[in-house]
C-alpha cells in the first residue's frame, strides 16, 4: 500500500464516509471547486455533486449553526473552518447551542467542525492559533487532534460516526509532512483513547498534534544521553484518556505535559491536575510543562520561534526531570 | 443597477464628472495618478521581493483595483479614519503610510510598523488617520462604527470610512456593525469592494441580493453603486457620502464594482476563473489605462508629465527597498513585550530563563501546505 499523506488521510476518510452514508455532506468556504484553501477536499465535489459539497457564504455562525439543525434531523455534516482561527466566529453557536443540546433538549448534534491550525508556519496571530482549551472548557464538545496520518483518517471516521460534535483540528503543518501507510480496511480510531508514540522507562512526555514530533526528536537525542523516553499522543482531549495518563505516570514516575497552546488555562494545567490528584505518590519529581509563552503568536521567524516550544526546551525539561 | 458576477468587464461610455470630481484642482488629479501608480509599482516590488523569499508570508495584491482604493481614500480630508481591507494598499498610502514601512511590514523586520507581530498591510497608525485590520472578515466595521461614535459623542466633524470585501459583508461582524453604526447615525461610510470573488467563491454564491447597495434597505442607510475602476466616479461617490456623514446625515453603504485581476494571494492559481476574464479586465478596463486616457485626452497632461511621474514611483520604491532591507529582524525576547499596559513585560517561561533562541536556524517554510501555484502543484 502507498504511503499518503495527513491530509490525504482526511480527505480519504471523508471520501469513504460520503460514499458508506448518503446522510453525510460537507460545508465551508472554498471548498468545492478549489477544493479548500489547503486542498483537503479537493476532488470531491466531483465526486459526489454540489448538494453534498457546499461552498458557504463567510458566514461561520451561519453554517455551523446550520449543521447544528441539520445533524438534528440526521444528516452528518462536516464543516471546513478555512483557518481554525475562525471558529472564534461560531464559538457562541458552538458552545452556548451545539454543546448543550443533548443536554439541554435531548437532541443529537452529530456533527464535525473542522481546519487546519496551528503555527511554525510564519502565518502569524490569525492563521496559527490553537483555540482547542476555550473548547475542552465546554462540557458537551469532543475534540481530536491528530499527529499521524493513521490516525488522520482513523479519527476523522470516527468523528463523523460519533453522534455528538466532534471539534476536529488538524495541523497545517502535518499536512505534507507527514505521511502513513493506511491500514486495511474501515480504519476507524476510536474517540477518547491516548496512543504510546514511543516507548520508554525514565521521563514521560504528555503531549499531542505538532510537539509529539518535538518530543519524539528529543527523545532520540536523549536516547543517546541514557535517558528513555516514553512518548504519550493523547489524540482526543475531550475526553481525556484519563487511564493512559495514569499508566504512563505508574512507568516512568517523571512527566512533562508539552503543547503548542499557550500556557495559561491551557490543557497541560489539566492534566498536571489530575495527575495530582491520582498518583501523586508514584511521581518523583514535580509535573513540569512546556508550552508556548503566555502570548498572541507573533508573525516574524524570530520572534514565533521564541514564543513556540522547540525542541531545545524539551531537552532542557526532560533533563531537569532525569536528575530527580 | 449593479451587475452581481464580473461576467464582463463593465462599461467604460463617457463618463460625467460630479461635482465633487469637477472640483479637483490640476494637482490633485496628478496625484490621484501618482498613487494608483504608486500602489502598482510598490506592489510589482514586493512580488520580486516574494520570488526572492524576502517576503516571509503570503502577498496579497490589489492589482486592478487601484482606482477603487485611491479614489475612495481620497475623498477622506485630514483627520478622518480608515480601515483598510487586503486590497486597500492604495488607501493607506494615501492616508500617510510609506512604502518603507510597507515593505519592512511584509518582511518581519524589526523595526516594521508592528515590529514583526504582524503580517502585510496589517498596520495602523491612529494620527495619520489608518487603523490596522485584523484577518476575521467583518471585525473591522464594528469597530470602526466605534471610531465614529466617539466622532459624535465629542462633537468632533471627522468621519470614518471602513472597506469589505463582497465576502466579508456575509459575516455577522458586519451586519451587527453596520447596523449598530445606522442606528447611531455615526458618520461613517462602509465601502463594499465587489471586485468578483471572494477567494474563489463568486458573488452569486456570496449573496442573493442582486447587489450590495441593496443592502442599504435593509439598515435604513442609502445603497449606492458606482464604477471602481473609474478613479474620479470612486472619488465623487465617496465624497458625497463623506460630506453627508460629515453633516451629521448618518452611514453611507457604497458598492464599488471591480475585479480582482490576481489570485486570492500570490500562491492561488486562479483556476476557478472564467478562461480569459482576467485579460479581458485587463485589455479592456484597466483603472489605470482608462485614468490616464482621460489625464491625457480630456485634462491636457502630457505623455511626457505621467512618464516623470513614474520614474519619480520607481526612485523612491529604490529608496524605499534599499532602507527597508537594511533592518534586522525583531529581537526575540520583544516577543514579550507591550501585551499589556501593565505590566509591561511578560516573564519568560521557567524553561527560557537567560534563554534568548531555543532554535539553531530561524527557517522560512517552503510552505504551510497552502496549494502553492508558483511550483505548479503542491507546496
Ligand atoms: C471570518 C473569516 N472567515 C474566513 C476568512 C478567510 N478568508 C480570508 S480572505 C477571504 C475572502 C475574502 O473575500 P472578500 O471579502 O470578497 O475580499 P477580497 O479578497 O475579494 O478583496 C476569506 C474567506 C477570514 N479572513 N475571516
Amino acid at each position: 500500500m502507498a504511503e499518503i499523506t495527513y491530509l490525504e488521510a482526511i480527505r480519504e476518510a471523508m471520501s469513504e464516509e460520503m460514499a458508506r452514508d448518503p446522510n453525510v455532506f460537507l460545508m465551508g468556504e472554498d471548498i468545492g471547486a478549489y477544493g479548500g484553501a489547503f486542498k483537503v477536499t479537493e476532488g470531491l465535489l466531483e465526486r459526489f455533486g454540489a448538494s453534498r459539497v457546499i461552498d458557504t457564504p463567510i458566514s461561520e455562525a451561519g453554517f455551523v449553526g446550520a449543521a447544528a439543525g441539520a445533524a438534528h434531523m440526521g444528516m452528518r455534516p462536516v464543516c471546513e473552518l478555512q483557518f481554525i482561527d475562525f471558529i472564534s466566529c461560531a464559538y457562541d453557536i458552538l458552545t452556548n447551542y451545539v454543546a448543550t443540546a443533548r443536554y439541554r433538549a435531548f437532541l443529537g448534534c452529530p456533527m464535525v467542525v473542522r481546519g487546519p491550525s496551528g503555527g511554525y508556519v510564519r502565518g502569524g496571530p490569525f492563521h496559527s492559533q490553537n483555540p482547542e482549551a476555550a473548547f475542552v472548557h465546554t462540557p458537551g464538545l469532543k475534540i481530536v487532534y491528530p499527529a499521524t496520518a493513521e490516525d488522520a483518517k482513523g479519527l476523522m471516521k470516527a468523528a463523523i460516526r460519533d453522534d455528538d460534535c466532534v471539534l476536529f483540528f488538524e495541523h497545517k503543518y502535518l499536512y505534507r509532512r507527514i505521511k502513513g501507510v493506511m491500514p486495511a480496511g474501515d480504519h476507524v480510531v476510536p474517540i477518547g483513547k491516548a496512543r504510546v508514540a514511543r516507548e520508554g522507562t525514565d521521563v514521560s512526555i504528555i503531549t499531542y498534534a505538532a510537539t509529539v514530533y518535538k518530543a519524539l526528536e528529543a527523545a532520540e537525542q536523549l536516547a543517546a544521553e541514557g535517558v528513555s523516553v516514553e512518548v504519550i499522543d493523547l489524540r482526543t482531549l475531550a475526553p481525556l484518556d484519563d487511564e493512559a495518563i495514569v499508566s504512563t505516570v505508574k512507568k516512568t514516575h517523571k512527566v512533562l505535559v508539552l503543547h503548542e497552546d499557550t500556557r495559561t488555562g491551557g490543557i497541560a494545567g489539566e492534566i498536571t491536575a489530575r495527575i495530582n490528584e491520582t498518583c501523586f505518590e508514584w511521581l518523583d519529581a514535580p509535573v513540569l510543562r512546556v508550552t508556548a509563552a503566555d502570548v498572541p503568536l507573533p508573525y516574524a521567524p524570530s520572534l514565533e520561534d521564541y514564543v513556540l516550544p522547540q525542541v531545545a526546551d524539551v531537552l532542557t525539561a526532560v533533563r531537569r526531570l532525569a536528575a530527580y | 443597477m449593479a451587475t452581481k458576477s464580473p461576467a464582463a468587464p463593465a462599461s467604460r461610455g463617457a463618463v460625467v464628472l460630479g461635482p465633487h470630481a469637477n472640483a479637483l484642482t490640476r494637482a490633485e488629479r496628478l496625484e490621484l495618478y501618482y498613487w494608483m501608480r504608486f500602489t502598482r509599482s510598490l506592489e510589482e516590488r514586493l512580488v520580486n521581493l516574494y520570488r526572492q523569499t524576502k517576503v516571509v508570508g503570503g502577498l496579497f495584491r490589489s492589482l486592478g483595483q487601484e482606482a477603487d482604493a485611491v479614489g475612495s481614500a481620497f475623498a477622506l480630508e485630514p483627520g478622518d479614519i480608515l480601515s483598510p481591507l487586503i486590497r486597500n494598499l492604495g488607501s493607506m498610502l494615501v492616508k500617510g503610510a510609506t512604502p518603507v514601512e510597507i515593505l519592512k511590514q511584509y518582511m518581519a523586520k524589526g523595526d516594521s510598523p508592528t515590529r514583526g507581530r504582524e503580517l502585510n498591510i496589517h498596520f495602523g497608525d491612529l494620527e495619520r488617520g489608518f487603523v490596522g485590520q485584523i484577518s476575521h472578515l467583518g471585525d473591522m466595521v464594528p469597530v470602526m462604527a466605534g471610531i465614529a461614535l466617539s466622532f459624535k459623542l465629542r462633537r468632533e466633524k471627522r468621519v470614518v470610512l471602513v472597506y469589505v470585501g463582497d465576502g466579508a459583508t456575509s459575516t455577522g461582524a458586519f451586519h451587527e456593525g453596520i447596523n449598530f453604526a445606522a442606528v447611531q447615525r455615526v458618520p461613517m461610510v462602509v465601502i463594499v469592494e465587489n471586485n468578483g470573488f471572494a477567494y474563489s467563491t463568486p458573488t452569486t454564491t456570496q449573496t442573493a441580493a442582486k447587489s450590495f447597495a441593496d443592502k442599504g434597505i435593509g439598515y435604513g442607510i442609502p445603497g449606492v453603486t458606482a464604477d471602481g475602476n473609474d478613479v474620479l466616479a470612486t472619488y465623487e461617490v465617496t465624497r458625497e457620502a463623506v460630506n453627508r456623514a460629515r453633516a451629521g446625515g448618518g452611514v453611507t453603504l457604497i458598492e464599488l464594482m471591480t475585479y480582482r485581476r490576481k489570485g486570492h494571494a500570490e500562491h492561488d492559481n486562479q483556476s476557478y476563473v472564467p478562461a480569459g476574464l482576467g485579460e479581458r479586465w485587463a485589455a479592456e478596463n484597466d483603472p489605470i489605462d482608462r485614468y490616464v486616457a482621460r489625464l491625457t485626452e480630456e485634462f491636457g497632461f502630457s505623455p511626457k508629465e505621467l512618464a516623470a511621474m513614474d520614474a519619480r514611483v520607481q526612485a523612491e520604491i529604490d529608496a524605499a527597498t534599499d532602507e527597508a532591507e537594511k533592518s534586522g529582524v525583531p529581537g526575540a525576547l520583544d516577543a514579550l513585550t507591550g501585551i499589556y499596559a501593565d505590566p509591561p513585560l511578560e516573564k519568560p517561561l521557567w524553561f527560557r530563563e537567560g534563554v534568548t533562541s531555543a532554535v539553531d536556524a530561524h527557517e522560512r517554510p517552503v510552505g504551510w501546505g497552502v496549494y502553492d501555484a508558483a511550483k505548479g502543484g503542491k507546496s
